[in-house]
């Protein structure tokens, strides 16, 4: 039994240490916006926070997790996180949506980092999320929307 | 759709206490439309009449209900994958009824196709061909107006007044002459009494509020799919379900000689390990389980009858057939005798991979097998053919199958599989252990990678004629490659296979002679559509070819269209308003080269330049410049999204994509050996729509076609040498 701090709260977990977080959050504690896409850290879809910073859950051992605070989509919308939901609405971004969970996490921690990415950081940042639909344009004007919606109302 | 949702969306903090039966009942309420397919009756009217709240909803027909809150819910016949046809059929419905776009939510249909046949495929349910709008435009504007009449009807004599005096706003029947306003939700009950009219006066265009328009109609899925509420199959949860994940065969058509389970079982969580007809089952209460009692199990494959070949055998095998005649699909004039007398010859041939769909979802299908039914949920692309199936395997009658429709992370065409295939495996893993426990059937992307149903690998050889002056007298074209409707219900009697050719055979670059035909060799690798079906290499041929007989004209790949195709003023439009628009003929920074290429397909026309230049000796594709013509637009937002989708998807294939099979095993089965278009790769898009009264065509798929040639030509501009050989990188 381990114990995890996710989207705020502290759960007890039944599961192997060396199972990976993804499976954790999707099949035990029971929340599916973190999506499976390729297993091998390839795709982004499962991307959380782990204090803040971009991980890839499929290939994050919950062993590893120990005392940082878990978030997934499902509970990132109490930070700043609503201005990109809404940016991503605004640019009409997500088509099948299956990666959009994954793309939002990752701009999300760009933001934090960098308030006013230029084109190459959001090629940097969002190179690891996929997106077979293409939406990749979209999520360019969206992470560039909400960094002027962000210094607007800062 | 935002109740039913909830309803499946698991609760973090509180474990369900609904029963399994309970479950489906309470969903199916909630989800209203739903219901359609438990409650064993068609929606026409009464039978559904109890809304979610209670009261008379407005029923008219089997697209749209209006409830006593004035909720309007479109019932959707076409399966979400990502192109937009929840909203695409939403809007036609709202236009007509005049509905608040925010009171509108969209439902998946469940199974019929007498209710929701499409008609563009024979009348059978499914999604495909980019034919949602086409096949319901005229359908959904009349269930649509039918639904306001009657609400006009029902407030006509509420008021004493005669029905031509009243009008609509959104959401709202007014009387104008005595400036009473009736809100929709009111009017419900009273409009269900009235007797559904057999005609509709229908919106003049000029009066549309939605259809048409950029704004006013946000897709209905937009805001779930960005708070991770939007349910997947991959998210569907029934209580006491089970987890399976399956032991498949190595290569194709391998079976199971024998298989040791002990250590499987002895892994926590592991509840059963059954085998199948396509390998060995393992379930467990979570996939994790599963995963690691699949990875403990031992089998032992009888390989005698499975293919080895790998993809490059595969392919100098179909060279191997180039010089063999074919069966004839176009001959016009002599083409062998016009190339025999030419001024000069053009020779070509061009080789395209197997490719994967690879859908960010990777296959999954959940089936809940009861004594008296089953109830299948999974992104239905062919509702009914994969219901029928699931009878077939689980001993019940098609009716007592009820197929449930859930977002589907993607599909390209993959969850519309003529067999069924993965539909099926989870109903047998279902009936293999009684019904004990739903079961929900999860592939990794290992098994969505290597299981086939691959956009066959193809074979174009190709030589064209040109006179003096450089015009062409002469095509001659040979497919080669594996038919992906043989062996389907969808084969064709005369054994051909228009998916070889359509795009091809029908070009319409006037040539006097013009030569077609096609070799369909057996190969052992599973085959069917992907995205743009057959286009998605004929464009390819046709188009380079086309460029590769301008270069020996010595001509402007622009203007030597142009001259082919004075006789098509649909193709051309598009054509000279995408090279307008790129710029064409005006200078680029050094080293930067433009392609054009032009298509139809779905009857939809696009025409695509694409910006080139080579970084490290690697295509780079800057800008991409789209001219489509669909018809009558519905949501001119969508229809730029799935020209940017397509255009990426397509161009994902042309720079990276190809499975390889060695010795028969698929080694490029993740997204490490399967490359994929990423963010950086992504050239800015410009998507320029030709304004049009025409009957409306898809876009889904016809923005995929031009973008290989298009990039192909840019390259031949940029360094005179042809590209021939796809994907273009690696
Ligand atoms: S599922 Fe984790 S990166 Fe793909
Ligand atoms: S929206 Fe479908 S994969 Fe990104």
């Amino acid at each position: 039994m381990a114990t995890i701090l996710i989207n705020g709260q502290s759960r007890e977990v039944a599961a192997d240490p060396s199972t990976p977080l993804l499976w954790v959050i999707r099949d035990i504690v029971g929340l599916t916006g973190t999506k499976f896409g390729c297993g091998i850290a390839q795709c982004g879809a499962c991307t959380v926070h782990l204090d803040g910073v971009p991980v890839r859950a499929c290939s994050t051992l919950l062993s590893s997790v120990g005392s940082k605070a878990v978030t997934t989509i499902e509970g990132v919308a109490a930070s700043d996180a609503q201005v990109v939901q809404q940016a991503w609405i605004e640019q009409q971004v997500p088509q099948c949506g299956y990666c959009q969970s994954g793309q939002i996490m990752s701009a999300v921690a760009l933001l934090e980092q960098k308030p006013s990415p230029t084109d190459a950081d959001i090629d940097a940042a969002m190179q690891g999320n996929v997106c077979r639909c293409g939406t990749y344009l979209r999520i360019r004007a969206a992470i560039h929307r909400a960094a002027e919606m962000k210094r607007a109302s800062a | 759709m935002k109740h039913f949702m909830n309803q499946l969306q698991p609760k973090a903090s509180e474990p369900s206490s609904v029963s399994r039966r309970d479950f489906v009942r309470v969903s199916l309420v909630l989800g209203g439309g739903l219901m359609i397919t438990v409650a064993g009756c068609g929606p026409n009217g009464e039978e559904l009449a109890d809304g979610p709240s209670g009261g008379t909803s407005l029923s008219p027909n089997a697209f749209v209900r209006i409830d006593p809150q004035g909720r309007v819910t479109v019932i959707s016949k076409h399966l979400e994958m990502g192109q937009g046809a929840y909203t695409g059929l939403a809007t036609i419905i709202a236009e007509e009824l005049d509905a608040d776009w925010s009171s509108v939510s969209v439902v998946g249909a469940g199974a019929s196709d007498t209710l929701y046949g499409n008609s563009t495929i024979g009348g059978m349910q499914g999604t495909g061909g980019s034919s949602a709008i086409a096949n319901s435009y005229d359908q959904h504007r009349k269930a649509g107006a039918t639904a306001r009449a009657m609400l006009i009807a029902a407030a006509a004599k509420q008021w004493k007044v005669n029905a031509r005096e009243l009008t609509t706003e959104p959401g709202v029947v007014i009387h104008a002459a005595s400036e009473r306003r009736a809100p929709y939700g009111t009017l419900v009950s009273a409009a269900a009494a009235m007797p559904v009219p057999a005609t509709v006066p229908l919106k003049g265009p000029k009066n549309f509020r939605y259809i048409g328009k950029s704004k006013g109609t946000p897709r209905v899925d937009g805001v779930a799919k960005g708070n991770g509420t939007a349910i997947f199959t991959q998210d569907v949860k029934l209580p006491g379900m089970l987890t399976a994940l399956v032991a498949h065969a190595p290569l194709f058509g391998a079976t199971v000689k024998s298989f040791d389970a002990t250590q499987s079982k002895a892994v926590q969580g592991v509840i059963d390990v059954v085998q199948i007809p396509t390998g060995v089952a393992v379930l467990a209460d979570n996939f994790w389980a599963a995963k690691l009692g699949r990875d403990a199990l031992v089998v032992e494959w009888d390989t005698s009858v499975a293919n080895t070949a790998g993809s490059k055998e595969i392919m100098a095998s179909f060279h191997a057939l180039a010089g063999t005649k074919g069966m004839p699909i176009r001959n016009d004039g002599n083409a062998e005798q016009a190339i025999a007398g030419a001024a000069r010859t053009v020779e070509a041939s061009y080789e395209f991979p197997f490719l994967a769909h690879a859908a960010m979802e990777p296959l999954n299908c959940v089936v809940d097998l009861r004594k008296d039914g089953a109830t299948v949920y999974n992104g239905n692309q062919f509702p009914t053919i994969d219901q029928a199936a699931v009878a077939k395997v689980c001993g019940l009658t098609q009716e007592q199958v009820t197929m449930e429709t859930v977002f589907a992370g993607g599909s390209f065409g993959r969850r519309a599989n003529p067999k069924s295939d993965y539909v099926v495996e989870a109903a047998t893993i279902a009936k293999a252990i009684d019904g004990r426990a739903p079961v929900k059937l999860v592939w990794t992307r290992e098994d969505d990678m290597g299981a086939g149903y691959f956009r066959p690998a193809m074979l174009h050889v190709m030589k064209g004629g040109l006179d003096k002056s450089g015009n062409a007298v002469a095509w001659w074209q040979r497919v080669i490659g594996q038919s992906m409707m043989a062996g389907t219900m969808f084969e064709s009697k005369d054994g051909k296979d228009a998916s070889s050719y359509e795009g091809a055979s029908d070009h319409v670059y006037a040539i006097p002679s013009v030569f077609l035909d096609t070799h369909y060799p057996k190969v052992g690798v599973p085959v069917q559509w992907w995205r743009s079906v057959g286009h998605t290499h004929t464009a390819f041929a046709v188009e380079a070819f086309i460029d590769e007989m301008a270069q020996a004209a010595g001509t402007d790949p622009l203007a030597f269209r142009r001259e082919l195709l004075a006789k098509d003023p649909r193709r051309l439009a598009v054509l000279n308003l995408a090279a307008k628009e790129s710029g064409w003929g005006t200078p680029l920074p050094a080293g930067r080269a433009r392609g054009i290429a032009v298509h139809k397909s779905f009857d939809t026309y696009v025409a695509e330049v694409a910006e080139v230049s080579l970084v490290g000796g690697t295509p780079r594709v800057h800008r991409v410049t789209c001219a489509v013509d669909c018809g009558i637009v519905v949501n001119p937002d969508i229809v730029r999204a799935q020209m940017e989708s397509a255009i990426a998807f397509g161009l994902s294939a042309a720079l990276y994509g190809k499975i390889d099979i060695e010795g028969g095993r698929v080694v490029s089965n993740n997204f490490d050996r399967y490359r994929v278009l990423r963010q950086r790769e992504m050239p800015t898009v410009d998507v320029h729509i030709v304004p049009s009264t025409e009957k409306p065509t898809g876009v889904g798929e016809p923005g995929t076609p031009p973008i290989a040639p298009a990039v192909a030509n840019a390259l031949l501009a940029l360094t005179g040498k042809p590209t021939r050989s796809l994907p273009f990188v690696g």
